[in-house]
């Protein structure tokens, strides 16, 4: 066979992920409260049915990941983020479409598929509580059924890039959040997946973790060629780690393209915080800005604005012309106001 | 930046049984560096297998002869009911906490790795609190071997591994059935006890006392007759009740074979259930 031949067996050759019309629905019960005026429930059969629903997370939805590339998937809560994650790995069975991940079908092949993707749920633990962390990865190496050398030279490598030396004698449960997500981040890269899925990598982590991970994931994507999927509510992960960014609402792709692009799309990029002296009325009429919201009754008001074509002075002097200021910041677009922006302008 | 070559498929390192063996070892190793609460454990165990020992004692305070069986062939009875019963509980008895698995994210994981989830699931955990237990169960077993008076033929001699073997397995399957149900019912312990705690209860016992409905359920449909009854009539040599002949106990292995294609195919629905219900 030719080594192309072989290649194509193997699914290396051509998209890491490949979704097609891809939908999840889930059947969701619930018990018929029937009250009598009494207050009493009716004591009837008909008590005993539940009212049956049908919710579409994921609703027919395409896409695919070429090998090496690193994605961003964001949405709000909800949106049919981890759901997708799900049948990417094997976890549900699609309701429709068809999902091929590495090459192989999440299902049929599971455990081929397991040996070579790498997977982190941000808020759940593949690790031993109670074992120090040192004993964890040996066990997953020997779940992986690397060699002792392989085993050795691979945790090695990891314990030092992530800098977890001081705390491999640690039991998981005394290890802090950040630890704990590095550990985490180690043990789904053990067996050198070819795909790495995060699922909030970086949720509940200060600054300085988040810089390290991410700082690690961009060493390993260069060296290894290691394709990463991502999930985050941090705009910061999107823009350091991925080149690609896909937007999900209500289980369906909003957006598919470049953070750039995104930005384009979306139009304002930054936005301006404004304390007032008084409570004044929504201020909707500053020129080349966006009235987002008002707390406080008007006390404090937020104005977004695209810097490509105004400053953060020009928008403070037309607030300064209605009203007295008194205190100010600018924000960063965060990735909640990016995707809401894009969900109104898909529903206007 | 981007490796594009196809990967070569990486060498496998040791056999299939590696990944159990360190995670049952690391199980083991875990329990045994907290000393104070893994003795504590094995001294709760010791409590239940004496207390579930006293209540046989009791009753033959009061009578000879339970269902055609004296003293001492209950004693038989229970040490195998229960060592079976334990021997199962310390292998797999932790997968009733199948919710908890659950709420945890640990099923989750076990479908991240390369082996099957069942077989993950039963070698997470290994309970050696239960050592206690086994050997009250062992105990009895051995005094009643003694007490009886055993012809130790040959067919004793093969009856006797083949109860605590096979018997084992019974009480292993019905765990997995009742682990299977959980992925159906919420807060559903209570029904699936009846299975495991319940079955085990049931197998302490002559079948021959109980009315003819229980006797078939216990003879034939959730088959714990043949853990600890069925092999007793055989080593006695005993004829048993009506429905129940002693050279069923030779079908041992069946009723076991069947416990685990009943078992294998509750825990293939229900896993269908979580991956396409949504657990």
């Amino acid at each position: 066979m030719s080594q192309h031949a072989t290649a194509l067996r193997d699914g290396a050759i051509g998209p890491i992920v490949e979704v097609h019309d891809l939908t999840r629905e889930f059947v969701v019960r619930r018990k018929s409260a029937r009250m009598r005026a009494s207050g009493r429930p009716v004591a009837s059969r008909r008590r005993l049915l539940r009212e049956r629903s049908t919710v579409t997370a994921v609703d027919a939805m395409t896409f695919t990941v070429r090998p090496g590339e690193a994605v961003g998937y964001i949405g709000a809560n909800g949106a049919g983020k981890s759901t997708t994650i799900k049948m990417l790995t094997g976890i549900l069975v699609p309701t429709a479409g068809s999902v091929r991940t590495c090459g192989l079908d999440p299902l049929t092949s599971r455990r081929e598929l397991a040996r070579r993707i790498g997977v982190v749920f941000g808020q759940r633990s593949q690790l031993w509580w109670d074992l120090p962390l040192r004993e964890s990865f040996a066990i997953l190496a020997a779940i992986h059924r690397l060699g002792p050398d392989e085993a050795r030279g691979r945790t090695a490598e990891l314990v030092e890039q992530l800098e977890m030396a001081e705390t491999l004698d640690t039991p998981v449960r005394q290890l802090s959040l950040g630890q704990r997500m590095r550990a985490e981040i180690a043990a789904a890269l053990l067996h050198s997946p070819e795909l790495l899925i995060l699922d909030e990598p970086t949720i509940g982590l200060d600054v300085l973790s988040k810089q390290r991970l991410r700082e690690f994931l961009i060493h390993e994507r260069a060296t290894r060629g290691t394709t990463l999927l991502l999930t985050t509510h941090d705009m910061g992960d999107i823009e350091r780690l991925c080149d690609r960014v896909l937007v999900v609402d209500r289980g369906a792709l909003a957006y598919d393209g470049t953070l750039a692009g995104l930005g384009a799309t979306v139009g304002a990029q930054r936005v301006l915080v404004v304390d007032l002296a008084e409570p004044t009325g929504d201020l909707t009429d500053i020129p080349g800005a966006v009235h987002l919201g008002s707390e406080g009754d008007g006390l404090r008001q937020r104005l977004a604005f695209d810097p490509e074509s105004t400053t953060a002075a020009a928008v403070l002097a037309g607030v300064s012309d209605v009203c007295e200021v008194r205190d100010l910041s600018v924000e960063e677009p965060d990735i909640e106001d990016v995707v809401r922006r894009i969900y109104q302008s898909r529903r206007r | 930046m981007a490796d594009l070559a196809p990967r070569t498929r990486r060498p496998l390192h040791g056999t299939w049984h590696t990944p159990y063996a360190a995670v049952i070892g690391s199980r083991i190793r875990a329990q045994r560096s907290y000393r104070a609460s893994f003795l504590l454990d094995l001294f709760g165990s010791l409590l239940v297998g004496l207390t579930e020992f006293a209540e046989v004692w009791v009753i033959f305070h009061n009578v000879q002869v339970l269902g055609g069986l004296d003293f001492n062939a209950i004693l038989l009875v229970f040490g195998l009911s229960n060592l079976a019963f334990s021997l199962a509980d310390l292998l797999v008895g932790h997968i009733d906490g199948l919710p908890t698995f659950v709420r945890m994210g640990t099923l989750d994981a076990f479908y991240l790795r390369p082996q099957p989830v069942l077989a993950q699931l039963m070698t997470c955990e290994f309970s050696l609190r239960r050592l206690s237990r086994i050997g009250v169960a062992a105990t009895a077993l051995v005094a009643g071997l003694v007490r009886c008076d055993v012809d130790w033929s040959l067919a004793t001699r093969a009856m006797l591994p083949m109860a605590i073997v096979f018997g084992t397995a019974i009480f292993a399957g019905l765990f997995v059935c009742a682990a299977s149900l959980q992925f159906f019912l919420i807060n559903g312990a209570e029904l699936t006890n009846s299975f495991t705690y319940g079955g085990s209860y049931a197998s302490s016992q002559p079948a021959s006392i109980f009315p003819t409905p229980l006797k078939m359920i216990f003879g034939y449909l959730v088959p714990v007759a043949f853990t600890a009854y069925l092999p007793t009539l055989a080593i006695l040599d005993l004829p048993g009740p009506a429905g129940l002949p002693t050279w069923l106990a030779w079908l041992l292995p069946l009723a076991a074979a069947w416990v685990w294609a009943l078992a294998l195919t509750l825990w293939r629905w229900g896993t269908r259930h979580y991956q396409g219900g949504g657990g």
